[in-house]
């Protein structure tokens, strides 16, 4: 073995021990990827599911009862049902519900004479536009089918103008954490790529364990080595095994390849890494470089990066700032290889433009790495 | 002559923040098989000296060449480094922190097992082979740093301070063993705050404020003064104001206190002064005594500062009294089941200094802390100034003035800020205050820096502001935990006039140290080791007691340290 490699293979046994010893490490490698994946999973939902409305069943026919169950079984609400109409409104105003849904005293009068005018009212909290006009598609989407099925029952035949049968692509049954799991991954490799890395780094050089192993025959390149490989493992370990527990206990469809699924990490995890050690090498402070990878690397990434917010419907600038966030050209590609299959158009284009913010990082870090102390 | 294994020729290093010249014009060579010292107050430029040879700063001026390539392109492998912290990783353990310095430096993997060996039992490491670094004490983590600079036979070896902040039993151990090194016939550059290591060195290189001030054998700069040494003896109540009498003549350039006596260094041509001179009506004993590196180091550098303590002089005077200043019963902490502190008891009259002496983590700062009223003990009792511990904390805390051991003002404030924010903790308010803050300002020679962040002074200022900060609200007791670690023996003997002199007024000092001379100062010493109080008395009575115990002719407190300590192993050994 020629010294060089034995130099890199002594520090990789070191990065190695202390990764396994450093409870800090361990947490910021597997349980804040864990709790990330479950609060993504679990706790945040884009959906809108089971929405509080309130419904006056004003009617005792068989017809009223038979659609007010109707919304009682709907997945998309939970209803709270109340004879009079003004608890509702009390409740709406609280906040506590966000409909009410009116079946007046007439209705089953006006469907047994089928004059029309069998009609129910649906109000919605216009406070919160996203939720007032789902409430209000859904009521009348409730309302429609029961009165197909109704009306089938009773040998009557309406033949609506139109039928609309949708169909939602990749994510058939739009379950928000199909999309935010996946993205997750993106966020736990930031964290690891960079602000790890960056803390490790940072604490050689506040220990003056940087200033010890400088004085030895370890070259720059050679140190940048050692401290990129244990943590690249690391990073794409971590990525995997949320990829698995997102697969099995999330649920969450994997239509593409593994090799794919780790190719696309792989090539994020160097610009994540490279700005990591830029930080440290600039920072020399784990204080200061927790700080600086917080603000320049996590948050980006959560929030410019298109994993919550739609990047389409920011504002142009901030829009044009996104593209100078890495996790931007990940999160594409990774949703592309859970939820639709392999595209390698996309992930090469996308994998170019991270190696291309690597190979920029990774410059200023070589150069910000000196075996000077001043 | 023999090649030099390093040279600087020349050196100019100037520092932006703050702006230093760190060394103007620095040329000296390091010879092979031999012991080199650097010495030099605090921030006279010997950790840059070093940096440059070891490759990590660039000069901006003049030439460093190491083993015969300019220092930042040697051959590594060759060079062995033990920086200040020593660089270990306190996440491994001490033969996981050695096999990487040995990889790191290319050992032959044929010789890597019995060097490592080798090298566990010359440090005597061997037993703690699978402990951690973060969990070895003080000594024991010096021995391993330099266990892993050396861990491939360098050829120079570099040793930045290596004796700062250990106990003069580890320290002695280091000492022989890097001089077995030096005798193998590799060069050894040894900086040190520590003058008794300098006197040892074959070589010293005395550094003040970035420039060489004396380049050779110690004992050429010791020659210096010779014949100008002398002892006082005039009994040991009157030693303070006997130093302070003779360190106010312009013919004693230096002084301290030894014991019961006075150590003097007189002016060139000048005669010891006599008891008239000194204001005594009984004649003094006077007897040359061989001069000391450090008695021609203060000469050099320009002599002591006056025995006059202008801070004294405005102090009031603490009333009489016939109780303790400071009593400690039976104190005693336990940290789960390990025992901090064990028993430990004195009693401290007033207008008397007392000492804590003993190894890092014998149980001194734990005591001083049950002291403070900042730990409570698990058994026995304190009282400071009458007030007990357990009942009037805050009464005791304000009746005390404490300085702690690491430099605890806040450094990102202003000289100025503090001193305001102190005094007003002390409870100090307007006119009084205002006063109190121009006073320490003057005497300690604040004015300068006042508005600079006190975390940028020298390690001197800021030990005079430390100072500052514990004396404005004139405390009948003052606790100072290891108060001059680290500065220089000019600064030392500033402080000790200080202390002195406030003495004199009843004031009442504890004070831990490590530094020998130190000790020297304190009218009663207490040594702690292993949790255990194993000795109390005089300077002079516990140099007796080592005298009897090790046959030792005229032992200096260090070798009474070190001989009290070994006898407490001995009877803890017998006993188990």
């Amino acid at each position: 073995m020629t010294p060089g490699l034995r130099r890199i293979r002594a520090m990789l046994v070191k990065e190695t021990l202390q990764i396994l010893r450093d409870p800090s490490t361990f947490l910021i490698a597997f349980v804040l990827p864990l709790i990330l994946l479950f609060l993504f999973g679990y706790g945040v939902s884009l959906d809108t599911r089971d929405v509080k409305i309130g419904l006056a069943l004003q009617d005792a026919s068989a017809a009223a009862r038979s659609l007010a169950s109707a919304y009682e079984q709907s997945p998309w609400f939970d209803v709270h049902g109340s004879r009079e109409l003004g608890d509702l409104e009390n409740d709406m105003i609280a906040g506590r519900i966000r409909g009410i849904i009116v079946i007046p005293q007439d209705f089953g009068v006006h469907l047994a004479r089928r004059d029309g005018g069998a009609e129910i009212q649906i109000i919605t909290d216009g406070s919160l536009p996203n939720t007032a006009s789902f409430v209000a598609a859904y009521a009348e989407g409730v309302r429609a089918s029961w009165a197909e099925g109704y009306a089938g029952e009773h040998g009557l035949r309406v033949s609506p103008p139109l039928t609309v049968n949708p169909r939602f692509w990749f994510n058939p049954e739009l379950a928000s954490r199909y999309f935010l799991v996946p993205g997750s991954i993106a966020i736990v490799m930031t964290m690891i790529g960079t602000l790890l890395t960056a803390l490790v780094v940072a604490r050689e050089w506040e220990r003056g364990t940087m200033e010890a192993l400088m004085a030895t025959p370890l070259g720059m390149a050679e140190l940048i080595a050692t401290k990129v490989i244990p943590y690249f493992v690391l990073g794409l370990g971590s990525a995997a095994l949320c990829a698995l527990l997102a697969v099995t206990l999330f649920g969450v469809p994997f239509r593409g390849s593994i090799p794919a699924f780790l190719g696309i990490s792989s090539v994020f995890l160097i610009p994540a890494l490279g700005q990591g050690l830029l930080i440290s090498a600039l920072s020399k402070n784990q204080f200061v470089a927790s700080q600086v990878a917080l603000i320049v690397a996590f948050l980006p990434a959560m929030v410019l990066s298109g994993f919550v917010f739609e990047i389409g419907s920011m504002p142009k600038p901030i829009q044009i700032i996104t593209h100078f966030v890495p996790a931007r050209y990940l999160i594409p590609s990774l949703q592309t290889v859970f939820m639709v299959g392999d595209l390698w158009g996309l992930y090469l284009r996308n994998s170019l433009i991270l190696l291309g913010f690597g190979v920029v990082f990774f410059l200023l870090a070589i150069r910000a790495t000196r075996r000077r102390l001043d | 002559m023999t090649a030099a294994l390093a040279r600087l020729e020349g050196v100019i290093r100037r520092f932006a923040r703050p702006a230093v010249t760190a060394l103007d014009g620095v040329s000296l060579d390091i010879l092979p098989g031999r012991m080199t010292g650097l010495v030099g107050p605090d921030g006279a430029g010997k950790t840059t000296l070093i940096r440059l040879l070891a490759g990590l700063l660039d000069p901006d001026q003049g030439r460093v060449e190491v083993l015969g390539a300019p220092a930042t392109r040697s051959d590594r492998a060759a060079l062995g480094y033990m920086p200040q912290r020593f660089g270990l990783y306190e996440d491994l353990s001490v033969i996981e922190n050695l096999t990487l310095h040995a990889e790191l430096r290319g050992l032959p993997l044929a010789e890597l097992d019995a060097r490592l060996a080798e090298l566990l039992d010359f440090t005597d490491l061997a037993r703690f082979k699978p402990r951690l670094a973060g969990r070895l004490s003080g000594g024991m983590k010096q021995k391993l740093g330099l266990a892993c600079a050396m861990v491939r036979a360098p050829k120079l070896l570099l040793l930045d301070e290596p004796g700062v902040g250990v106990d003069p039993v580890s320290r002695r151990e280091l000492w022989a063993m890097v001089a077995e090194l030096a005798s193998s016939g590799i060069g050894v550059l040894w900086s040190t705050a520590y003058l008794d290591e300098a006197e040892r060195c074959d070589t010293v290189h005395l550094l003040h404020e970035g420039k060489l001030l004396h380049s050779g054998p110690p004992a050429d700069l010791t020659d210096t003064v010779r014949g100008r040494t002398f002892r006082l003896f005039a009994g040991a109540g009157a030693r303070r104001a006997l130093l302070e009498r003779a360190l106010d003549r312009d013919d004693v350039t230096d002084g301290t206190i030894q014991g019961a006596s006075l150590r003097l260094v007189l002016a060139p041509e000048a005669k010891p002064p006599d008891a008239e001179a000194l204001g005594r009506d009984i004649p003094l004993e006077v007897r040359p005594v061989p001069p000391r590196f450090e008695d021609a180091f203060v000469d050099r550098l320009g002599g002591g500062p006056p025995g006059t303590s202008a801070l004294a002089v405005y102090y009031r005077d603490i009333p009489e009294n016939d109780a303790p200043a400071i009593a400690a019963e039976g104190l005693t902490r336990r940290f789960g089941d390990f025992t901090a502190a064990h028993d430990i008891s004195f009693s401290v009259a007033r207008g008397q200094i007392f000492g804590l002496l003993g190894p890092n983590g014998a149980g001194k700062s734990t005591t001083f802390k049950m002291l403070c009223g900042l730990l409570t003990p698990s058994e026995g009792s304190g009282r400071v100034a009458g007030h007990d511990l357990r009942t009037a904390r805050a009464e005791a805390r304000q009746s005390l003035g404490y300085m702690a051991q690491k430099f605890s003002l806040y450094g990102d404030l202003s000289v100025r800020q503090n001193l305001d924010f102190f005094s007003g903790v002390y409870g100090l308010r307007g006119q009084a205050r205002r006063a109190a803050i121009e006073r320490v300002t003057d005497i300690f020679r604040l004015g300068s820096y006042l508005s600079t962040n006190a975390g940028l002074m020298p390690l001197g200022y800021k030990q005079r502001l430390a100072l500052a900060c514990a004396v404005m609200h004139e405390p009948p007791v003052l606790f100072l935990d290891e108060p001059t670690s680290g500065v220089d023996p000019i600064v030392r003997r500033e402080f000790w006039t200080h202390i002195n002199g406030l003495v004199g007024k009843g004031v009442t000092v504890l004070v831990t140290t490590h530094f020998m001379d130190e000790a020297e100062y304190c009218d009663r010493i207490a040594l702690i080791y292993r949790s255990e109080q194993i000795a109390t008395g005089t300077p002079d009575s516990l140099k007796d007691d080592a005298a009897r115990m090790s046959e030792l002719k005229d032992p200096t407190l260090e070798d009474a340290f070190i001989a009290l300590i070994e006898a407490s192993d001995r009877a803890r050994e017998a006993a188990a």
